[in-house]
């Protein structure tokens, strides 16, 4: 099956795809009608909590695609993807910083408020630009991608695999988590940034605004999915999963293995970023906890509990996990860090494929 | 007669300081009674403890004069913080809670720190940290402030113990008066201890420094130069300093020079040591990322087993320690030595249940063990959670480990960070002993190096599994009794140690405990020798990028894994 060529883009796993991708438009318009056109006394209204709760769960669905494509296809384990999410969340809050100018506590109309507080006179270099909307959608794609590039560079052209290569991404995360906390790094210190009020005009507090992001993330979903299918089925796709099974094997065929995994880790490291710009704008708050190198295994975890390598079964266990949290937090805050914990041991002993291994798997050929 | 001045001091003062509480009202004597006989009764620790908490509880509220009294009876109680609160109290460190009014030390309040770092007062330990503006200072003025300066002082120098007497006159340097020259005479001609006796010279000198006469500012010079201390090179700068007008303060030009290589020589020293003392803060760090780190550097490295449990079993082995504690409470230091074979074995057990219930199903697949091990750490963190609370537990610290061993004045080691590195070498010889000279060591080697070889010569590799992952389970308790002592018991000990044990394996090369000492030993030095330009967080940092870095030049760490094996991971 690994050899036969896929004439179509989402070949290989067309049903499910077309599964996946079909659910994500059913979420992206049955959601806002929930809450925009049912009446908020009716039963079935969805409130805003709930509609940005979709729109969390989405980006963290980006997310876990983004650690699926280099973990499932191409066996490298990152264990530092919140930083790249970080990043880009990062680069978005500062665009959002921008954006509230003299609305801010202390009023000043370019300094942020935190800049204010620290008695700081101008606005730091790295600052200049975010108040454009292009240039700060260019730095959530741009910044990641610069990271990934050179450390991605560094550690597959010295040969860092396996575990080396896991941990020193862990190292990566906390030393940019420990960097950020710093007050003097001009990223607000450990408060982050947060008390946005509006992107491109439109007032974040709304609804329609909510709205308009979560169809937004949606199609940001729809189209990271559509591109790493089309990644992993193109040819290239094959030889990632050579990399994948037998890196050295895949080196003596004469396949330059470092500059492919540097290249799918770039776009890894994009996606994730992505995901991050539109996660900051529908939570409200960025702060440097987010590199907290747990979250980037929490991300593995539910790559590992939907089905790695499958890449809509990442999306799926980034849903599910999430929704168990978010449920089991507020329902039984005593059980879930047991049940969580339990999910963990025995998805991995037990289900090594995963929530979707379990659906019925028709042979495509 | 000494002792008949001061019981006259005492009568004097006390008269003094009732009179002013009478006309206050008379809702004070009844407490003031009460506690008062209550430091007449015999207690134990326990309610002692409770007492000395009481006594300083009134500060928050009372009258300038009647601060004096509560500090007198502070001294008379003679808890064994009594020292250090009244420090405190002296430096504006004295504050309390607003929330449960409950006093705290803070432990500097130089910067202005938004988060101010709380000593508990009773214990002496940190206490966690508040923001500012939650605190409220217990405020002195001028005439407390020297009331309690000589009261600390001559509890100081009246302490059996000749390190607090060192200490008291170190205090008492920094603010030379009659009074207190007085005070070091008279101590002077009873004490017995060479050092504190040298000490008391030293203070008599530089009050002496003072006086108009050249030959004896000569004679006093003399007699501070093998000093170290930073009050004598700060005075005798003073005889350097020039006046506006241009001319010498001091008009004696031997006197000058006399000071001019004292001082240099004060300053020389003074480097060395404080570069002896950094290279010792170094080691002692040093010595805490090993310890958290050879267990790993078993589990992962021999076995290649990525268990995100290790901090976790760190934890369980902190928590066994403040359970035995708790069942032997009268004596201390018994209680650490016994809990580290205690924590061995429960943690090693531990450990040997996980190994057979879940990393056995998952041999072969690194990246999943860490998955399910991460799933167990969050499981067992509940567990802690659910038994002792989310709350953190305060394990004792064993009287011979606090305290400082004093080399000279520029020069003292802290008793914990010193048992530390000696607990550290010691738990790294046995280790090393075990996995070369004992049977299991032998199989353990065996099984690492090729499992398939090893079973065809009868080795049980499954047995062998088992133990070792309950020897580097083990270990890690070890590690957790030391980390005990260090910082707070609580659900999340381990995690803020299992990042740190990581990259301490991975730099000094997987499956190699060399690797894990030199690796963790010279990281903790890097990071101290970077602190003191960088500060803490940038010197963490910069230790990180050194790593990814260091990574990228040598894949496998400072000391590689050769062979078939090292094929194989």
């Amino acid at each position: 099956m690994e050899l036969r060529r896929s004439p179509w883009i989402l070949g290989g796993d067309r049903r499910a795809s077309a599964g996946f991708l079909g659910t994500l438009m059913l979420v992206a318009i049955i959601v806002p009608l929930l809450n925009r056109a049912v009446p908020e006394t009716s039963a079935l209204h969805l409130s805003p909590y709930a509609l940005t709760l979709v729109g969390k769960y989405m980006c963290y669905a980006m997310l876990a695609l983004a650690v699926d494509l280099i973990w499932g296809y191409c066996g490298i384990l990152s264990l530092g993807h919140a930083a790249f999410f970080s990043l880009g969340g990062y680069a978005m809050g500062m665009y959002l910083m921008r954006q509230i100018g003299p609305r801010g506590v202390y009023g000043d109309p370019i300094l942020p408020d935190f800049m204010v507080f620290l008695n700081w006179k101008q606005l730091p270099w790295f600052w200049y630009g975010f108040n454009h909307f292009l240039f700060a959608m260019l730095m959530m794609v741009l910044v990641p991608a610069a990271l990934a590039w050179v450390f991605g560079w560094l550690a597959f052209r010295s040969r860092v695999t396996g575990v080396y290569f896991s941990i020193i991404t862990q190292a990566l995360s906390y030393a940019l988590m420990l960097a950020f906390f710093r007050n003097d790094m001009g990223f607000g210190g450990n408060n982050g940034f947060t008390d946005f009020k509006d992107i491109l005009g439109f007032d974040l507090k709304s609804d329609a605004t909510r709205v308009g992001l979560l169809v937004a993330t949606a199609i940001a979903l729809a189209g990271s999915y559509i591109a790493c299918r089309a990644i992993v089925n193109s040819r290239a796709g094959r030889v990632m999963r050579a990399i994948r099974d037998a890196e050295s094997r895949t080196r003596f065929l004469g396949y330059p293995v470092e500059s492919f995994k540097l290249w799918v880790f770039v776009f890894s490291a994009v996606i994730a970023g992505i995901a991050g710009a539109l996660y900051v704008p529908q939570v409200g708050i960025i702060n440097p906890s987010e590199f907290a190198p747990i979250n980037s295994i929490e991300v593995v975890i539910w790559v590992a509990v939907g089905g790695r390598g499958t890449l809509y079964g990442a999306a799926t266990g980034a849903v599910l996990v999430n929704y168990a949290k978010t449920y089991f937090t507020s329902a039984l805050p005593e059980v879930w860090l047991y049940a969580l914990g339990a999910l963990f041991v025995l998805v991995t002993i037990f289900l090594p494929r995963g929530v979707v291994g379990l659906l019925p798997k028709r042979k495509e050929h | 007669m000494r002792q008949l001045r001061q019981d006259n001091q005492e009568v004097f003062r006390t008269e003094l300081q009732v009179t002013p509480l009478l006309r206050k009202g008379a809702q004070w004597l009844p407490f003031v009674l009460l506690l008062a006989l209550l430091g007449v009764l015999p207690l134990n620790a326990q309610s002692q403890d409770e007492a000395f908490l009481a006594t300083i509880g009134e500060l928050r509220s009372a009258e300038f004069n009647a601060k004096e009294m509560i500090v007198e009876r502070l001294t008379q109680a003679g808890h064994s913080s009594t020292r250090a609160v009244l420090m405190a109290f002296l430096e504006d460190r004295l504050f309390y809670r607003k929330d449960d009014t409950k006093v705290v030390i803070v432990k500097t309040t130089e910067g202005n720190p938004p988060e101010l770092e709380l000593i508990d007062p009773v214990s002496l330990k940190a206490a966690g940290s508040l923001a500012a503006d939650q605190l409220t200072k217990i405020g002195t003025n001028n005439g407390l402030r020297r009331f309690i300066r000589t009261t600390v002082a001559r509890f100081g120098l009246g302490n059996p113990d000749p390190s607090v007497r060192l200490d008291a006159v170190g205090d008492m340097m920094k603010s030379l008066d009659e009074n207190t020259v007085a005070m070091l005479r008279e101590r002077a001609a009873v004490e017995t201890d060479g050092a504190v006796k040298k000490a008391i010279g030293a203070g008599i000198a530089l009050y002496s420094l003072d006086s108009a006469d050249a030959e004896e500012k000569l004679k006093s010079i003399n007699t501070l130069r093998g000093s170290l201390s930073s009050d004598v090179r700060n005075r005798l700068a003073l005889f350097l300093e020039k006046s506006p007008d241009g001319a010498f303060v001091e008009p004696d030009a031997r006197v000058r020079d006399a000071a001019q290589v004292v001082i240099t020589r004060i300053d020389r020293w003074r480097t060395f040591y404080s570069g002896i003392e950094t290279l010792f803060f170094g080691l002692s760090l040093g010595s805490v990322l090993v310890l958290v780190a050879i267990g790993l550097a078993i589990t992962f490295g021999v076995m290649g087993v990525i268990n995100m449990a290790h901090g976790e079993l760190m934890m369980i082995g902190a928590y066994t320690t403040y359970v035995v504690q708790t069942q032997m409470p009268n004596s201390i230091g018994l209680s650490i030595l016994v809990s580290i074979p205690v924590a061995f074995l429960v943690t090693a057990l531990a450990g040997i249940i996980i190994e057979r219930t879940i990393i056995r199903f998952l041999y072969g697949r690194p990246l999943e063990t860490l998955l399910a091990t991460f799933g167990l750490s969050l499981i067992l963190q509940q567990v802690v959670r659910s038994i002792f609370s989310a709350l953190n537990r305060e394990v004792k610290t064993p009287d011979f480990m606090s305290g400082t061993l004093q080399f000279n004045e520029a020069l003292s080691l802290t008793y914990n960070r010193l048992y530390i590195v000696v607990f550290t070498l010691v738990v790294f010889a046995i280790l090393l002993a075990v996995l070369k000279r004992t049977r299991l060591g032998l199989d353990i080697r065996a099984v690492a190096q090729n499992r398939a070889m090893a079973r065809a010569m009868g080795i049980r590799s499954e047995w062998v599994d088992a133990m070792t992952f309950g020897l580097g389970s083990g270990i890690a308790g070890v590690a957790g009794v030391a980390l005990s002592q260090l910082t707070n018991v609580g659900p999340n000990l381990g995690q803020s140690y299992i990042i740190d044990s990581f990259m301490v394996v991975v730099f000094g090369g997987v499956g190699n405990l060399w690797g894990a000492l030199v690796g963790g030993m010279s990281m903790g030095i890097v990071n101290k020798l970077l602190e003191p330009y960088s500060g803490a967080v940038l010197a963490k940092i910069l230790v990180l990028v050194f790593l990814i870095l260091f990574i990228q030049r040598r894949p496998r760490g400072l000391f590689p894994q050769t062979g078939r094996s090292a094929e194989n991971s």
